[in-house]
């Protein structure tokens, strides 16, 4: 039988008690990064975003001007060599997609930036899923996802002069002279006259991993079957802002636009962890498979609009490398995400109950 | 009414296995949603661990709800014993609630539910941008309302360890041979 006049122990006992609550409440919080982190989180990269343009309710936190599309993947004869996946297996894919501009304006002009976006998704019939967010530049703008936001906090106006600070920008390219070369590709870039016409690149390294077990270290890039077309500097002048989505509805209506899969091999030595390192041309290529869209749709009503295209979903036979930009992005687009379908949620959302054909 | 000194062997390795789980489970949630570096590889721990709580908790319920249970010392004033079953099965729901919010968001939002190795769970409701923008936030409120609930029912179990001194805490530290 249990003692039924236990000894009591002192109520000063209650102190140690109460310290190990509190101890733990404070360890607990300070993971949760309720105080003493300086670290750069995702959450502060959107509010940064947030504030640098004209953000709209219910939009993605960047790319938020985009359309949805839809159409297959046929996977090249030999890229089952190349990964287990069954997305290299299987004979066709439905897939679909999202092609974007980069502003967090999703009124933005479409001739405003050489920065568009190409985001898949493919549903394989074993149940897994892969994602691929590409964009049109050959290689990333920072080395480390602090190093882009740097770049993007001195890329800001300032609210008293109207525009951004040059001295903030020459310490930013001080610290991360890897940026420079971004800047003269934005600067100097090409914009192409059609989205079935532009490139589209990973330039995040991803492990493919074969039958057998062995790896390889790629980056994954989306060539279009049309020949590049630049656009004249007059003809860009005249352009109406959604071109880009009048062009690809036209070309849609004569038949499929066309990308090839390629993935680029590493060779020993090649920067894994650094996209804004592009690796040689002379690199190994492999074709891995075809993107035939066949149909595009505005965003507003399509299925793109609320799935997050994050890179590291991807199925067995493909891994994410160690890159902190990949790592970054997946988490910053998990922010966004959640902030924008939490608007749509709560009957916020700044999306158009008529389309009219702009805020695709 | 013949009840228990202790709770049975099947109670006690749940709960102190448990306790260990779901502690790193609330920390590794808390921590994953502000990183930038470690948020993908803490997510895939999370989510398996998440479904193997939910597992264990299904067989602790059954446990708890068939099982005779040892009795609270008779002289606990009422308000302190009310507090303790209410705790406990607040305990219960958010042990439960939590991986099913989980899971059930995970589908709400259009995302694949991998555990391991290829394996996929399927989705338990529609993918809803209404639904998943109210299962989020919910999700991360109920992980904290469940540690400050961990919290007191951790200083309770102190309190009638040191300063009460009953048998409270054996009946879940101790088995029946002494």
């Amino acid at each position: 039988m249990p003692n039924p006049t236990p000894r009591r122990g002192s109520p000063l006992l209650l102190l140690p008690i109460a310290l190990i609550v509190a101890v733990l409440a404070a360890l607990f919080a300070w993971v949760g990064g309720w105080f003493g982190h300086h670290d750069l989180t995702p959450q502060k990269m959107m509010d940064f975003a947030e504030t640098s343009g004209k953000q709209a309710s219910g939009f993605r936190r960047a790319h938020s001007k985009g359309v949805c599309f839809a159409g297959t993947f046929t996977p090249a004869p030999d890229a089952a060599k190349l990964s287990k996946a069954r997305a290299f297996a299987q004979p066709s894919i439905d897939v679909i997609g999202r092609f974007s501009a980069a502003s967090n304006n999703p009124y933005a002009p479409d001739g405003a930036s050489p920065v568009r976006g190409m985001a898949v998704q493919l549903k394989t019939d074993d149940g897994q899923e892969w994602r691929i967010a590409m964009n049109s530049f050959p290689f990333f703008a920072a080395s480390t996802p602090q190093a882009f936001q740097a770049m993007n906090e001195a890329g800001k106006p300032d609210p008293a002069t109207g525009k951004p600070d040059p001295e903030k920008m020459k310490a930013v390219l001080a610290a991360n002279p890897e940026i420079a070369a971004f800047q003269a590709w934005a600067k100097t870039a090409p914009k192409s006259d059609s989205l079935g016409n532009t490139r589209f690149n990973g330039v995040n390294a991803f492990r493919l991993t074969d039958a057998q077990g062995a790896d390889r270290m790629v980056r994954w890039s989306m060539r279009p079957r049309l020949p590049f077309v630049a656009l004249t500097p007059e003809q860009l002048k005249a352009a109406d802002p959604d071109f880009l989505i009048a062009d690809l509805d036209r070309r849609l209506a004569a038949g499929p636009l066309l990308w090839d899969l390629v993935v680029q091999i590493a060779a020993p030595g090649d920067p894994i962890t650094d996209p804004s390192k592009a690796w040689p041309d002379t690199r190994q290529e492999a074709t891995i498979g075809t993107l035939a869209v066949k149909h595009a749709e505005p965003q507003a009503t399509g299925p793109c609009r609320d799935l997050n295209f994050d890179p590291l979903i991807v199925p067995n036979g493909i891994a994410g490398s160690d890159d902190p930009v990949l790592r970054a992005r997946s988490a910053a687009y998990s922010v966004s995400f959640n902030r924008r379908e939490r608007e749509i949620s709560e009957g916020k959302s700044a999306y158009p109950v008529n389309q009219n054909g702009s805020a695709r | 009414m013949n009840r228990p000194r202790h709770f049975n062997l099947l109670a006690r390795v749940l709960h102190w296995s448990m306790a260990l789980a779901i502690l790193a489970m609330l920390f590794v949630g808390a921590g994953m949603v502000v990183s930038l570096q470690y948020r993908a590889p803490l997510l895939d721990l999370h989510r398996p661990l998440g479904i193997a709580i939910l597992l264990l908790a299904i067989v602790r319920l059954v446990n708890r709800l068939t099982r005779p249970t040892p009795a609270l010392p008779a002289d606990l004033p009422a308000i302190q014993k009310f507090a303790a079953h209410a705790s406990h099965w607040l305990l219960y729901a958010l042990m439960l609630a939590m991986p099913l919010i989980g899971w059930a968001m995970l589908s709400a939002g259009g995302y694949p539910i991998p555990m391991f190795g290829g394996v996929h769970l399927p989705a338990i409701v529609p993918h809803s941008p209404e639904v998943y923008g109210m299962l989020r936030p919910l999700h991360g409120v109920l992980a904290y309302v469940l540690f400050a609930t961990i919290l007191a029912h951790l200083g309770a179990a102190l309190y009638h360890a040191w300063v009460r001194r009953d048998e409270v805490f054996g009946q879940m530290a101790n088995g029946d041979r002494q």
